[in-house]
């Protein structure tokens, strides 16, 4: 007979479906931990980078004469010294390790210098000559595509177009708008860090702070020259990642200059580098129309999306997808134009964050139904859930919704919420502005808005989306132990204690080791797409059973719940590998859209409630409620962790986050002038959380890190709107946008 | 770079006699920002964290003397009272961490225009006790700030204390950011009734080249102001001294703000705590005549 988990873990606490304390927890909260910045190893030097002042520059010569003179300098490279190819990326290998004889972004990196101390990498970097010849650079994201071509192929990225049912539709209501995404950066605390070190079989190990050890490994390997066997890569403690690690920093540098040197580099980004130094999220222009009857039911949307890749494409043609496939939101509607282009300019490159291009959409979306219901004279939330997606609904890509869809559920439930009072003592840290000072309660206006969002949840598009785990179990000192290995990073998320919650449930052992994720196993994907507890959890459960099955056999057919598991395996060691799929997905048909591209959806509700100070255009988010379904809660705590954390990565991206651009150049790169929200933003939330299973999913779970993302965003603009009267079409909402000044 | 810890103020002033580029060092919340950031390089640094008497206040017949060294975290906590307006830009400042370790003497050491308490210092007509090997001389704080992060110390001088009268009348202070909290100033505002010389001090942060008086705006209150029979004041009253208070500005655009914004929301502000402020001494009256 089988053995059920339920008959293990009898005694066993800390499964899944508790929330026991995650192993680095003591560290981190004690600042014991330590982060890529903190590696270090004897006889190491530092590793820095040049990069290019100008958005778009012609690279007219490099003098490395004096730079090389600094004493304590190791080494001065460009891309001469690239050992192999010069070309990387996520989906196209259109960015070089290091400058050629041009530069399409302010940041680019140009030289690395290698040195004693970053000091001495500094004054060294100050005397590299570089001559540039000062182009004219295209910033401009719905022209880009006519402009001055900054790749061969010119700077159309992707195309996706959605065509479902009538293309000429009529409708009795249209409403149409146009709106502007800013710029977010993913702003993680823990800046880039690595630490590359020369091995003496002649390749190298590379302890580096990443979303995705093997996708790393492929093209460092590749600018290396090297086979993947010769070059490792073993994670390292990653202070928060939100997609913003999903492309190669240093990973490249680092080794190059490790090799060169056969010294041990270390290279941490400051503050203001990690702008430059990572990809932030599209900024986007998105032109939408909405056709309804009288009486609410949407007939057709349309709709013209332009995100703006910056200089090279990194995962912009995913995220084009997203912001296609979901441009509706989670709607029913039977008639779809949809054409979404994903373009080069010479932006700062932008790629994954937290949403990925179902952001984009999810703002304007929103503010087309609220506008939609505004002409129709109904209730947001009426006109909402009038059109609300359940399952068996189709998505404009004809893909069936298969498992959960409670959208219509999700509203009510954050709409029947009591509503907070409003305030009658004068605390200044409830008020717009904050202990600032700014109202005593003058020109305080009150506002509700309500917002819903779909997110897809792993990796789509036919993409062989896939993690490797392996689960060992022996017997130490007379304990039964077990050991869990993948590659899957570990950023904060918790993958950590949701692997050992799993193991314990799977194998009824209450002493679950992680081993530290490296490459020496197979790939474990990216920790990106609400995708890790799904795919590595799935994994680690499909590893546990191999386990299950061989002690099974052990037991030559016993009961395994009656045998004593210590005594049975003695000093025998079980150790399975386990490569685990999701279902497949297909890709979309290049002509229409149509095609099961996604694997799961997953959908979150807000309501924000805001009091605005109408004269100084001040905002303070009062409440910002969400429910979400989450398919099955493994780690209830983690999951309101990360609807906590996704909400207030789209309150900041409402009323504060942006990364400002003049001509292609940043003018913020500080946590002076990029704001992300303090204690004093967010407000405390009341969050609903369904456990309505996915039948597909291991455990029946849903992704859930992504989806509050992206409907607090428009809730709150919609509560700001609702307060103020006005149309408010661009996010961030700026003071001066509400005061006009 | 030198790294120099004297033990007594003279022991400093002498260090800054000889090195005069050495830059000084308290709190280390603006210093060790640019430091990092590799936007300076001083030969060396003074660090003033170890001479006890530049952490010290004292107060003789209402009058204050605030060593440049007291952190904004016990300014809120001892001198609120006393010093009420310094006591709410203190509290705007960075978060609790960095209110603990960072002063008025760098506040003013660094005289950026965006600095929190520079208004305060201005409308309460400070003064800024400044120190060398040659002596002390005493500079009002409209004649500190001359110029973006510029101020009227000589090489040699360092900041020794500000002189403050306690608030002999109400007094608030306002800022505008683009957060709740921990944020910089986009532009801010200070009044101080006087009401004993039947006048009020004005002043505007991080809307001009320097924090700057706004002087027509005191001088207008000056003439509106019925402090024998005080009344509630006019709206207009009001009005006209937020544009007056405007008009002082001569904000630029840039990334943390517009300049139409700036001027906008000075105007509010100043408006606003014109009203508390007011309202303040309309109290204090009342319950004095009861």
């Amino acid at each position: 007979m089988s053995l059920t988990p339920a008959e293990l873990t009898s005694s066993v606490t800390g499964g899944i479906g508790t929330s026991p304390q995650r192993p680095d927890g003591n560290l981190k909260v004690r600042g014991e931990f330590a982060y890529a910045s903190d590696l270090w190893h004897e006889d190491m030097i530092w590793g820095s980078t040049l990069r290019s002042p100008h958005p778009y520059a012609r690279i007219v010569s490099i003098d490395l004469t004096e730079a090389l003179e600094v004493p304590g300098v190791y080494a001065v490279l460009t891309h001469e010294d690239v050992p192999g190819a010069n070309l990387y990326g996520l989906e196209h290998k259109d960015q070089p390790v290091l400058a050629v004889d041009v530069v399409r972004y302010q940041g680019e990196a140009v030289a690395l210098v290698g040195a004693d101390h970053p000091e001495t990498a500094t004054r060294a970097m100050k005397r590299i000559k570089v001559e540039y010849e000062v182009l004219e650079p295209v910033v401009d994201m719905e022209t880009a595509a006519d402009d001055t071509p900054l790749h061969p192929g010119g700077n159309l990225v992707r195309h996706v177009p959605i065509r479902r049912g009538g293309q000429a539709p009529t409708a009795d209501v249209v409403v149409t708008g146009r709106y502007e995404v800013g710029m977010q950066d993913q702003a993680f605390l823990g800046p880039e860090s690595g630490l590359a070190v020369p091995a003496e079989d002649g390749g190298v190990d590379l302890y580096i702070a990443t979303q995705w050890l093997h996708v790393d490994q492929g093209q460092v390997a590749s600018a290396l020259g090297m086979p993947l066997d010769k070059v490792r890569l073993t994670l390292s403690g990653v202070g928060g990642a939100f997609g913003g690690r999903e492309d190669l920093s240093m990973q490249v540098h680092a080794c190059m200059l490790a090799l060169h040197t056969r010294k041990p580099v270390k290279m941490v980004y400051n503050r203001e580098e990690s702008f430059y130094g990572h990809v932030h999220r599209h900024p986007a222009v998105l032109h939408y129309e909405h056709g309804a009857t009288n009486d609410g039911k949407l007939v057709y949307v349309k709709a013209r999306i332009f995100l703006d890749g910056g200089a090279y494409a990194s995962s912009t043609g995913a995220v084009v997808a997203n912001a296609a496939t979901l441009g509706v939101g989670p709607y029913e509607v039977d008639n779809v134009t949809i054409d979404c282009y994903g373009v080069y300019t010479n932006n700062p490159p932008c790629g994954a964050m937290r949403g990925f291009g179902a952001v984009q959409a999810g703002f304007a979306y929103e503010s087309q139904m609220d506008k939609l219901a505004d002409a129709l004279g109904m209730d947001p939330v009426d006109v909402r859930i009038a059109n609300a997606m359940t399952e068996g609904s189709v998505m404009p890509t004809g893909q069936v919704v298969d498992s959960a869809a409670p959208v219509a559920q999700l509203l009510k439930l954050v709409k029947d919420k009591p509503l907070p009072p409003v305030s009658t003592t004068l605390d200044l840290r409830s008020m717009p502005g904050g202990v600032s000072n700014t109202t005593h309660g003058e020109g305080v206006v009150r506002g509700i808005g309500y917002a819903v969002g779909i997110k897809n949840v792993c990796f789509s598009e036919g993409y062989d989306d896939y993690s490797t785990a392996r689960v060992r179990v022996q017997v130490i000192n007379g304990e039964l132990v077990a050991l869990a290995h993948t590659a899957a990073c570990e950023v904060g998320q918790g993958l950590v204690t949701i692997m050992q919650q799993i193991v314990r449930t799977e194998l009824g052992v209450q002493r679950v080791t992680i081993l530290p994720m490296d490459t020496s196993i197979g790939n474990g994907g990216s920790t990106s797409a609400s995708r890790q507890t799904y795919v590595t959890g799935g994994a680690v459960k499909a590893a546990c059973a191999a386990v299950r099955d061989k002690l099974a056999k052990l037991a030559g057919g016993r009961d395994l719940s009656e045998v004593d598991l210590v005594e049975l395996l003695g000093d025998d060691v079980v150790d399975e590998t386990v490569e685990w799929r999701h279902r497949a997905t297909e890709p979309l048909d290049p002509e229409t859209g149509q095609g099961n591209a996604h694997v799961q959806y997953g959908f979150a509700a807000h309501r924000a409630v805001v009091d605005v100070d109408v004269e100084l255009g001040l905002v303070k988010v009062v409440e910002l409620d969400c429910a979400q379904d989450v398919g099955n809660a493994l780690n209830p705590q983690a999951v309101l962790g990360q609807i906590q954390g996704g909400s207030a990565q789209g309150l900041g991206l409402a009323v504060m986050e942006e990364i400002q651009t003049s001509g292609g150049k940043v003018r913020n790169p500080s946590f002076t002038d990029y704001l992300i929200p303090t204690v004093l933003d967010m407000p405390p939330m009341s969050i609903d959380v369904l456990e309505l299973a996915d039948p597909n999913a291991p455990y029946g779970v849903r992704g859930v890190g992504e989806p509050p993302t992206i409907s607090s965003t428009p809730a709150i603009v919609a509560a700001i709107r609702a307060a103020t009267g006005l149309a408010l079409t661009r996010v961030p909402v700026r003071p001066e946008h509400i005061t006009g000044t | 770079m030198d790294f120099l810890r004297p033990n007594t103020f003279a022991e400093a002033l002498a260090l800054k006699a000889e090195q005069p580029d050495a830059v000084p060092i308290a709190g280390g919340t603006d210093v060790m920002v640019e430091l990092n950031f590799d936007h300076r390089r001083p030969p060396a640094l003074l660090d003033l964290t170890r001479i006890a008497e530049l952490r010290e206040w004292s107060a003789v017949d209402g009058k204050l003397r605030v060593g440049s060294g007291v952190p904004y975290a016990r300014i809120i906590e001892q001198l609120g009272g006393q010093l009420p307006g310094l006591a709410m830009a203190s509290r705007t400042v960075g978060s609790p961490q960095i209110r603990n370790r960072g002063t008025v003497g760098g506040n003013l050491g660094a005289a950026s225009p965006a600095g929190d308490t520079h208004p305060v210092l201005l409308a309460g007509d400070a003064v800024i006790e400044a120190a060398s090997a040659r002596g002390t001389r005493m500079i009002p704080a409209a004649e500190f700030y001359l110029g973006v992060k510029r101020n009227a110390l000589e090489p040699d001088e360092l900041i020794a204390a500000v002189h403050l009268n306690a608030a002999p009348g109400p007094e608030q202070f306002a800022k505008v950011g683009t957060r709740n909290a921990m944020v910089i100033a986009v532009c801010s505002f200070a009044i101080a009734l006087h009401p004993a010389e039947k006048r009020v001090g004005a002043a505007v942060g991080s809307a001009a080249p320097t924090p700057r008086h706004a002087t027509a705006a005191e001088e207008f209150l000056a003439g509106e102001l019925d402090w024998d029979a005080p009344k509630p004041l006019l709206d207009s009253v009001k009005r006209r001294f937020g544009e007056l208070v405007a008009e002082a500005a001569s904000p630029i655009d840039d990334v943390r703000g517009s300049a139409a914004y700036r001027k906008h929301a000075l105007a509010v502000l100043a408006r606003r705590t014109l009203g508390w402020a007011w309202q303040d001494h309309l109290g204090k009256e009342t319950r004095e005549c009861a």
